[in-house]
């Protein structure tokens, strides 16, 4: 669904946050074009080797389940309940005291109170009331218990796709509960009897396959790196060298495939090559390991891990010392909370250490693998990098903390650093929508598909209020971002409701005010628009 | 909720029959509290085991403050800990203070934008219900123990400080009855919060309400003699039960409201009292790069090796010159 198709934006906020008289139980799921993305194409299941491989759509009656259908999902319930401490114990503490209710960025966008976290979460709790717990079993509806229908299963499809696993609730609730690892478990269940999406299996088959979920193959991914070092040539008369599959580099450089394929992601990839060519870093790309995202986190934990391997399997044959991380959201929850403990340990690489600098970066010494805003920090806090702020005098920036690096790690100076070393206008925006409390941009999780855009626009509403406010108040012009989904949606969310407001990448600034070795008078910015100190001087001149 | 209020007056109904007309109270003061806090010892302990046979398969803290990284990057000790000592203090905040309840905000729309309001009134009503709670229980002690310590009675002192009426008001029971109260209201009144409500969560707080009340009652009103009070409890600690004849019928309300609660305790919410120490999205450290976390169940997966890849891509990759394994 395009943007030219959606109502105006002032009808798409005229949003009522009441819940209607109708109890939620009584509620039948509606599939709403524009509020659910398309299901997985057969082949990309087939790839995987995952179950009940079929030609459906949600919107159909029949879904073309498996004969038993209930039994694998409650076989799945109980499998999962004995392994995720997590899930069983937020199936049973949650006391409705409803502090998550109005957290949910897909809540306040569209009222709809099945997108309140806790009921989100008692889509399944009441499954799992019915079939696990005494009083459930014995009180029914009395006890919040329902029978597990083909209704309630479009139901958790609907809602668990509708659900960005961003954390936010999490910092709310007391007892943190984390709505995240309910969707995870709810579509890790879906995914049991082939209820899936394909704007998130094409990428992980694409992944498993090929390397990235784009699907560029190896020639294809050298193609792109070479044409950003003409345009970087062309910019800056430096020419900057792309170094594939080399082995023996000392490190690894993995980034979502999202930069190397479409604008803005581009440009921050510039940046990156910029960047690692200046201070002569010592580092390879994979084609192998060609991304740094992870969609198996939105299917479920074994997919997560069989994606994930490759990372360190690339390391090892190419006998880098560590690795180092782009610019992305959910590939860093993986690399941060999951990969060690999935594909660990990584005791044939070496714990990290700035060739430049000489900083150890302990808080990865396990792991071995350094967040790039990390390690850019580290450089301009130790002057190895001569950078010109004025550079991007052209804009006005404001930073969205990105759901993961905010929530499940909690990157928050790092990027704030970088971007008052590069450039001379920087705004918050409003305490609540920023740091831990940031919201989500409405298609992470695997949601960022076309067909779903009335939700996403919903979904990111308060994201994207947040940045009006600041552009009204200092004139903001520019959305930085840690993010290759944000890169990809916040731009959409830009363009419908605050016009004037592009995205940019963290590095695509640092990029921009890199002073380097042997450059010419820079004109114009990485994407080609005018520097201001230029035009001022010529206007000067004049 | 009417469903929640009609389960309180059976409730309310049973010892009153019982003791009023059935003359029941061996079964009210003696069967009933030993059964009622063996099922709730045992279901406590049962429940928590349950989730402890659980394991922890990943390192999952919701990180809400700035991770340690940098050196000169000034980490966020309790709401984003990296080490045990941080995360025994966010526990602590959380449970002695309800630090993440203390965030809480409220979101209107108004004019086609979301406005964050303050939204503190639930963290202190939940705050107050759970202390005043807290410094009942410990004063109650006073009929568990003799002699009674000093810290109970400077606690019965300090609650009782303003020295209201004969016998003391205490302070903590019109804290709690202000808190049951207000979080009973809420849910009956914010649309939003009766909408997610169930029988479950109207019933708790209405059996807690009448505790209190029949507490009250029995303070205040229907005067009870305590030393018989004391005497039966003390005798069932011992295991030599006995009833001391000529105890008011309102005490029997009141304990037989106690079992209830402790019978219901472990069946129900009321054991987010044990699960939050339990959460591991707050008590594990954020140190998962740091220091690897065992998965016990990790298994070995499927994967699509560099060779598998390789043999794929070979060609193309030897005409862009990319390196290969293999000529």
């Amino acid at each position: 669904m395009s943007l030219a198709k959606m109502p105006k934006p002032e009808d798409l906020a005229k949003i009522d946050l009441q819940p209607p008289r109708q109890g939620w139980m009584d509620t039948p799921v509606e599939f709403r074009p524009g509020t659910w993305c398309y299901s997985a194409a057969p082949k990309n299941l087939k790839i995987l080797g995952l179950p009940n491989p079929r030609e459906w759509q949600p919107a159909d009656v029949d879904w073309k389940l498996p004969a038993n259908w209930p039994e694998i999902i409650l076989q799945g319930m109980k499998d999962r309940l004995s392994r995720f401490r997590s899930f069983k114990l937020f199936m049973d503490i949650c006391v409705r005291c409803g502090a998550c209710a109005d957290k949910c960025h897909f809540f306040i966008g569209s009222g709809d109170p099945k997108n309140m976290p806790v009921l989100r979460a008692e889509l399944l709790r009441s499954v799992y009331r019915r079939y696990f717990t005494t009083t459930g079993k014995l009180l029914g509806r009395l006890a919040g218990a329902r029978d597990l229908t083909v209704d309630v299963l479009k139901e958790w499809f609907y809602y668990f796709y509708q659900c960005t696993e961003c954390r936010r609730c999490s910092v709310f609730c007391p007892y943190g509960i984390d709505q995240a690892e309910i969707t995870m478990m709810g579509r890790e269940l879906l995914n049991l009897v082939g209820c899936n999406i394909n704007w998130i299996m094409e990428p992980v088959a694409n992944c498993y396959r090929v390397g990235n979920h784009l699907g560029i193959q190896p020639h294809g991914i050298k193609d792109s790196l070479e044409f950003f070092a003409d345009d970087i040539a062309d910019r800056t008369g430096v020419r900057v060298e792309v170094p594939i599959n080399r082995k023996g580099a000392e490190i690894l450089f993995v980034t979502p495939s999202g930069d190397l394929f479409a604008d803005p992601g581009t440009f921050t990839c510039m940046g990156y090559l910029m960047l690692f060519h200046e201070i002569g870093l010592d580092y390879t790309w994979s084609t192998y390991a060609s991304e740094g995202g992870n969609f198996g986190l939105f299917v479920d934990h074994e997919l997560m891990k069989r994606l994930n391997a490759k990372i360190y399997a690339e390391a090892k044959r190419l006998r880098v010392k560590w690795i180092l991380g782009g610019e992305c959201g959910h590939m860093w929850r993986v690399l941060h909370q999951y990969m060690d403990t999935m594909n660990g340990p990584a005791d044939f690489l070496e714990e990290p250490v700035s060739p430049l600098t000489g900083t150890k970066f302990e808080n990865a010494k396990s792991t071995k693998m350094v967040h790039i805003a990390e390690f850019t920090a580290d450089l301009i806090r130790h002057n190895k990098l001569k950078l010109d702020p004025s550079r991007n005098d052209h804009l006005k920036v404001t930073f969205h903390d990105s759901c993961n690096p905010a929530r499940a790690m909690g990157l928050f100076e790092e990027p704030r650093y970088i971007l008052k070393k590069v450039c001379n206008y920087f705004y918050e925006m409003p305490e609540e929508t920023i740091r831990e409390k940031t919201f989500c941009c409405g298609g992470g999780a695997g949601l960022g598909t076309d067909e779903n855009m009335e939700m996403r626009l919903r979904g990111g509403f308060p994201r994207a209020k947040a940045v009006k406010y600041v552009r009204e108040k200092y004139g903001v012009n520019r959305l930085a971002c840690i993010c290759a989904i944000d890169r990809a949606t916040l731009q959409t969310l830009m363009e419908y409701w605050v016009p004037g407001v592009e995205v940019t990448g963290l590095h695509e600034l640092v990029g921009n005010a890199l002073v380097m070795k042997g450059e010419k008078e820079r004109e114009v910015s990485l994407r080609g628009e005018p520097l201001l100190t230029k035009t001022k001087v010529d206007h000067h001149e004049r | 909720m009417i469903i929640s209020l009609l389960f309180i007056l059976i409730l309310l109904a049973i010892p009153l029959i019982a003791g009023g007309w059935g003359n029941l109270f061996f079964l009210l003061g003696i069967i009933l509290p030993y059964l009622a806090f063996f099922l709730f010892l045992i279901g406590f302990v049962y429940r928590v085991w349950q989730w402890a046979k659980s394991p922890v398969p990943f390192r999952i803290p919701t990180s809400c403050g700035q991770q340690k990284s940098l050196p000169w990057i000034k980490a966020s000790f309790f709401d984003n800990p990296y080490n045990t000592l941080g995360v025994i203090g966010r526990m602590f905040l959380e449970i002695v203070l309800f630090r993440s309840l203390f965030r809480n905000n409220k979101v209107e729309i108004r004019e086609g934008r979301p406005i964050f309001a303050g939204a503190k009134w639930l963290w202190l009503a939940g705050l107050i219900l759970h202390w005043s709670f807290l410094l009942i229980v410990l004063r109650h002690m006073r009929f568990f123990l003799e002699p009674v310590p000093q810290v109970i009675n400077l606690i019965s002192f300090a609650d009782g400080f303003f020295e209201i009426g004969v016998p003391t008001l205490y302070l903590t029971d019109l804290l709690f009855i202000s808190a049951v109260t207000y979080l009973f209201l809420r849910r009956v009144f914010i649309a939003q919060v009766r909408y997610i409500s169930l029988p479950a969560d109207y019933f708790p707080l209405l059996l807690i309400l009448s505790i209190a009340l029949s507490g009250i009652l029995m303070r205040h009103f229907y005067k009870v003699d305590l030393a018989k009070v004391k005497n039966l409890i003390l005798s069932l600690i011992v295991f030599r039960p006995e009833i001391p004849p000529g105890i008011g019928l309102i005490f029997y309300v009141h304990l037989f409201l106690v079992c209830g609660l402790l019978v219901y305790f472990p069946m129900s919410k009321l054991m987010h009292m044990g699960g939050v120490f339990l959460s591991p999205t707050r008590n594990l450290a954020n140190n998962s790069r740091r220091r690897r976390h065992i998965n016990p169940w990790n298994y070995p997966v499927k994967v699509h090796t560099y060779a598998e890849y390789e043999n794929e891509f070979r060609e193309k990759m030897k005409a862009a010159g990319i390196p290969v394994e293999k000529e």
